[in-house]
């Protein structure tokens, strides 16, 4: 979940001065803040419970890209602005399931941060579904531009419903929420899913990632590893 | 006064006056993100929940709180984070909400928009982006007096 936030937040931040209106410039820039809040919650908890006395930052900055378990998805270039509004439509309809099923989790801290975040992602899904719906049904170049989008990144949807040993729950349990959501958006969209059931898979394993990873992550982690007393 | 140190009900009350950093209109206590103050022995712990995960104004506030409460003399105090049960705008005092008003927020309400225009009253109203200029704010207008402004979202 924490290299989750910690990828796609990195990502979108790339849009900071970019945004093609400020009012979408200004709502990409703090989805980016909720998500990196998030990994802080996430990473920390994860560190706590490794032991080994590594805190967020230590695992943000100090793992090589083999390490990182994120899907697929999020490591993907930002591209257009359909493309990135897609991506996040897609990855929001996953996180807020994903979150919701985890708020009701055994483990209290686990609880703890799901309904936390939850809280904020139900925002992040209202708002690229609605940008997701706007585009689509809207003039002929932007429903181009996303139906394209939606092809391209279609084929990164089935592995975060793969469930490996790291997962707590059963992650193909979430699909039925996850297509209704998605069928309804596309259909006020104009867009049509891709036939292909096709997906990559590697990113939440490590085993795999694409190679667009390494160069976030070399972007995010330069400073920290090559000052690494630096302080804020 | 046997320690000469001051009861948490005199503590609640200066930091009812210590102001949120981003929206000064309103208190700390308003915005509901004090949850208890305990006095640990001779230590004084002050329990702080954020409101959104990566606020930037977290480390402020809580800044904030250790300088007020190094004026009032406090010398050992642990501010301890809790993010569980999440931080919620049912937590804004009414003093609270009627101060963000008269300061040109509209206040957070459970049906997800705001009532009314907080300059010109208006009740016809047009969401322009779920985000406003923090993450705890959404964009709307008047579409009377043609204004811009912020809404404190209910979350």
């Amino acid at each position: 979940m924490g290299d989750n936030t910690l990828v796609l937040g990195q990502r979108l931040s790339e849009w900071c001065g970019h945004g093609p209106a400020p009012e979408e410039d200004i709502a990409l820039a703090n989805i980016a803040l909720d998500l990196i809040g998030q990994t802080r919650l996430w990473l920390d908890l994860a560190g706590n419970r490794e032991g080994l006395g590594r805190d967020s930052d230590m695992l943000a900055y100090h793992r090589n890209p083999w390490d990182f378990k994120n899907l697929l998805l999020v490591e993907q270039p930002n591209r257009d602005f359909g493309v990135t509004m897609m991506r996040q439509f897609l990855f929001d309809t996953w996180h807020l399931e994903t979150l919701r099923i985890l708020s009701h989790h055994t483990d209290k801290d686990v609880r703890g941060i799901a309904q936390k975040s939850s809280k904020e992602v139900t925002y992040h899904r209202a708002r690229s579904t609605n940008i997701v719906i706007a585009l689509g049904d809207g003039t002929e170049k932007s429903q181009l531009r996303m139906q394209s989008a939606l092809n391209r990144l279609y084929p990164y949807v089935g592995e975060m419903f793969m469930t490996d040993k790291d997962d707590l729950i059963d992650m193909a349990a979430l699909r039925p929420r996850f297509d209704a959501h998605l069928s309804a958006t596309l259909n006020k969209a104009t867009l049509t899913k891709p036939e292909s059931e096709f997906y990559h898979k590697g990113g939440k394993t490590g085993t795999q990632h694409s190679e667009h990873l390494s160069h976030i992550l070399a972007t995010m982690q330069s400073l920290p590893r090559s000052y690494p007393e630096a302080k804020w | 006064m046997v320690e000469g140190r001051p009861s948490t009900s005199v503590v609640w009350k200066w930091l009812a006056d210590v102001p949120d950093p981003e929206i000064p209109a309103i208190s700390l206590l308003d915005l509901g993100v004090i949850r208890d103050i305990q006095w640990r022995a001779d230590t004084l712990e002050v329990t702080v929940t954020p409101t959104y995960s990566g606020c930037p104004a977290t480390s402020l506030i809580n800044f904030q709180i250790e300088a007020a409460l190094s004026a009032r003399g406090i010398q050992k105090l642990t501010l301890k984070r809790q993010i569980a049960p999440p931080w919620t705008t049912d937590w804004m005092s009414d003093a609270g909400c009627k101060k963000l008003e008269a300061y040109g927020i509209a206040p957070p309400r459970s049906t997800g928009s705001p009532k009314q225009c907080p300059r010109c009253k208006s009740n016809s109203l047009e969401e322009i982006s779920e985000f406003g200029s923090t993450p705890c704010k959404a964009q709307w207008r008047c579409k009377d007096c043609l204004e811009p402004f912020d809404y404190f979202k209910c979350i």
